[in-house]
């Protein structure tokens, strides 16, 4: 579906992007993380074709990326949410919709649509300034989606929504991405991305550090922790203790003979076991792991 | 080109669609309407002549005044005869008191007038006048010219007309300096409204982020150029309102003066003498301003102010967007950025001051050549008359100008437009223009 190969994008200070190269495949859920400056927006900007890549290619559904050609089939939430504050929001929708190329027909039967879903009808003939924070947050990503775009680009659509906006948008994506949309979306909130993405690209500095489907990378990541909850004290195996907090341990196994050991010693000591399951890492102890000591980006011209 | 389209009406209907455009496009004419009938009206009212009291102790202006002043009508005391102020104030009737002493070695000495509320110069204008004027003639009769010759002297006025070289026709420099000097400001006016608005308009759209979502869906080129668009055309509707606005009045005052109307449909008389007749069959003081309007061409005129409304307006636009692309959210900012662009504006203006008291100077053809003052001088010189190479070149220039104008600000515009934060120096946005 889309292809990123090799991009580059140089602004007067400092290099933005360095050499990323990715794919997502159709109807994924593709997360760009990354700390604040990493150069998240900057990829996303190119890939909606909004600015050009210095170097490296674009391919979308096979042939080069061009925005006269592709802008329609591309959704498109930047971080900094704009839209027209005095004008309409019915006539705003109809014209931005226009503007990706739906007839006015079209357009105006795909707004009652999102709009009916949304329960947002009573909102036609207010104004964007009449609207709270969430709402236009809302609005705007209806707007994003309002002309079934292939390939949806959001950049940190969830900041500034409230647990069940953010739900009901999330719902959303979900649909999408079911009836074939690709999504991809930056974010630097780890347990959305955990809970949503099935694929994602780490990057800083921009630089791409990690990438790769989120169960694999948590499995390349694992400590080999494993977590035990009994009802007694576990005794004789300190070695492998690495915290405790009442009965439950955090321990650490370097193959199965010293789990199952750990197993057989609870069954034959006659220790009820109520938990047993290995950890894996967050993605947010991942992130900062890669990111860590890295640091954030500085300016290279001092 | 579609798309370019929907944004123009966007741009269009917003603005023509506020309450602001409907005040400005129809109340304000109306409202200078309404200023000129009340002044027109007061100036009427005032017409009651005023009554100047002349306490001449000198004895020697007495009964002399001209008496067929329009506005002021006098009576005398006689030098027995001492008129305090109270004595004056007494005086339900009069208006001002002009306090004459004795002459001192048979000369004038001094004059004093009093008016409640101090005197206005036009009273103080036509005192002095008279009482030079009897003095005058005292003292040239009594150099030994007899009143015949005096009246011979003072009646003598050289009439002098002015005619165009090139057809024959009698032209008015006073009014073609007004015509000059009226569109060429009007032409300034236009171009730093509109221009700040199309400004305006681009500043809005980075500072709320729409600018990010449009250009996603078309280039910014064509983003920028459907505002430049369709507020020109918001310009050209709200010129037009007021054209017709005018005509109307024009139509009215036809009907309801019938002076204007007799002066409107005398015939134009190409030699002099036979246009003297004319002039002199009709009545009224209006007929000699009417038949030098008449007299101009006004196709050229028309046509030239559309075609450098157009012009001065989008080469002044696209620089206009080029700078509101580059300012933040700070209004001083826009300030100190729009300086470069207004700057040849008020040079254009004061060009045009030098050009209405010579409109074929060196300066003056340079100012309406140059594109960036073009709009503002070449209307200023039209009304004189402008060989046609000039037109020419100048239009052309202009043409090419703007071209070249829209080429950089484009260049600017596109990464000014997404660019937040810090204000970009005049170095790098050098740099903007010389990227390709």
């Amino acid at each position: 579906m889309l292809k990123l190969n090799h991009l580059v994008k140089t602004y007067a200070t400092q290099k933005a992007v360095d050499d990323i190269s990715f794919s997502v495949k159709k109807g994924c859920i593709f997360g760009l993380l990354g700390p604040n400056g990493a150069g998240k927006s900057s990829l996303l900007r190119m890939v909606t074709g909004i600015t050009l890549p210095d170097r490296g290619e674009i391919i979308f559904n096979n042939e080069p990326f061009l925005l006269t050609k592709h802008s329609e089939q591309i959704g498109y939430m930047p971080e900094e949410r704009g839209l027209y504050k005095k004008m309409k929001i019915g006539e705003q929708a109809l014209y931005l919709a226009q503007l990706k190329g739906l007839s006015k027909s079209e357009a105006q039967a795909k707004i009652n649509f999102w709009f009916n879903r949304l329960d947002m009808q009573s909102w036609v003939n207010k104004k964007v300034e009449d609207l709270s924070k969430g709402m236009s947050q809302k609005l705007q990503f209806v707007l994003t989606v309002v002309h079934d775009p292939k390939l949806l680009i959001l950049d940190e659509p969830f900041s500034g929504l409230d647990p069940l906006n953010s739900e009901i948008i999330k719902k959303e994506l979900f649909e999408l991405a079911k009836n074939g949309s690709t999504i991809i979306f930056s974010t630097h909130r780890m347990e959305q991305v955990e809970e949503i993405c099935e694929e994602i690209v780490l990057i800083n500095k921009g630089k791409s550090i990690l990438q790769g489907d989120v169960k694999s990378i948590k499995e390349q990541f694992k400590l080999n922790h494993f977590k035990l909850e009994i009802n007694d004290e576990l005794k004789g195996f300190d070695n492998h203790i690495i915290s405790k907090k009442g009965n439950e341990y955090i321990l650490h196994f370097n193959n199965h003979q010293d789990a199952n050991a750990v197993l057989n010693y609870c069954i034959h000591q006659q220790i009820k076991i109520i938990s047993f399951q290995e950890v894996l890492p967050s993605l947010n102890e991942i992130f900062i792991n890669q990111v860590e000591g890295s640091a954030a980006r500085q300016f290279t011209n001092n | 080109m579609n798309k370019t389209w929907l944004i123009i009406k966007r741009e269009y209907w917003t603005r023509v669609k506020k309450k602001s455009f409907l005040i400005t496009t129809i109340l304000l004419p109306v409202l200078v309407a309404c200023l000129i009938a009340l002044v027109t009206y007061l100036a009427a009212k005032s017409e009651q002549k005023q009554l100047i009291v002349i306490q001449d102790e000198s004895g020697f202006f007495i009964n002399k005044l001209d008496t067929t002043d329009e506005s002021y009508k006098t009576i005398y005391i006689l030098p027995n005869v001492k008129e305090s102020k109270k004595d004056f104030l007494k005086r339900k009737d009069a208006d001002i008191l002009v306090h004459i002493f004795p002459f001192k070695n048979n000369q004038p000495d001094s004059v004093i007038i009093y008016k409640e509320g101090g005197v206005s110069l036009s009273a103080k204008s036509f005192i002095s006048r008279e009482l030079d004027n009897i003095y005058q003639i005292k003292q040239m009769q009594d150099a030994g010219i007899n009143k015949i010759q005096i009246d011979s002297i003072n009646k003598s006025e050289i009439a002098i007309k002015s005619y165009d070289l090139e057809n024959n026709k009698e032209t008015s420099s006073e009014i073609a300096m007004a015509m000059g000097y009226g569109m060429g400001f009007l032409m300034y006016i236009i171009i730093f409204i509109y221009g700040a608005g199309v400004m305006r308009g681009v500043m809005e759209e980075k500072t709320n982020r729409i600018a990010e979502v449009i250009i996603s869906s078309v280039k910014p080129f064509q983003l920028m150029m459907g505002k430049i668009f369709g507020i020109g055309l918001v310009g050209l509707t709200q010129f037009i309102i007021w054209l017709s606005l005018m005509g109307f009045m024009f139509l009215i005052s036809q009907i309801v003066s019938p002076e204007i109307r007799e002066a409107m449909h005398s015939p134009i008389i190409q030699n002099p003498e036979m246009q003297e007749q004319a002039l002199q069959q009709v009545n009224g003081e209006f007929a000699p301003i009417i038949q030098t309007i008449l007299h101009q061409n006004w196709g050229l005129i028309i046509g030239a102010f559309l075609f450098y409304f157009l012009g001065g307006y989008f080469i002044y636009a696209a620089m206009f967007a080029a700078v509101g692309s580059l300012v933040n959210e700070d209004p001083q900012e826009a300030q100190q950025l729009t300086l470069p662009v207004s700057m040849p504006i008020i040079f254009g203006i004061i060009i045009l001051q030098a050009t209405i008291k010579d409109p074929n100077s060196p300066l003056a053809i340079f100012g309406s050549l140059f594109p960036l003052t073009s709009p503002i001088v070449m209307l200023g010189r039209i009304p004189y008359g402008v060989p046609t190479w000039q037109i020419i070149t100048s239009m052309l220039l202009l043409i090419g100008g703007f071209i070249l104008m829209t080429w950089i600000s484009a260049k600017i515009y596109r990464t000014g437009i997404l660019m937040y934060g810090k204000k970009p120096s005049w170095k790098e946005v050098i740099k903007w223009i010389r990227s390709s």
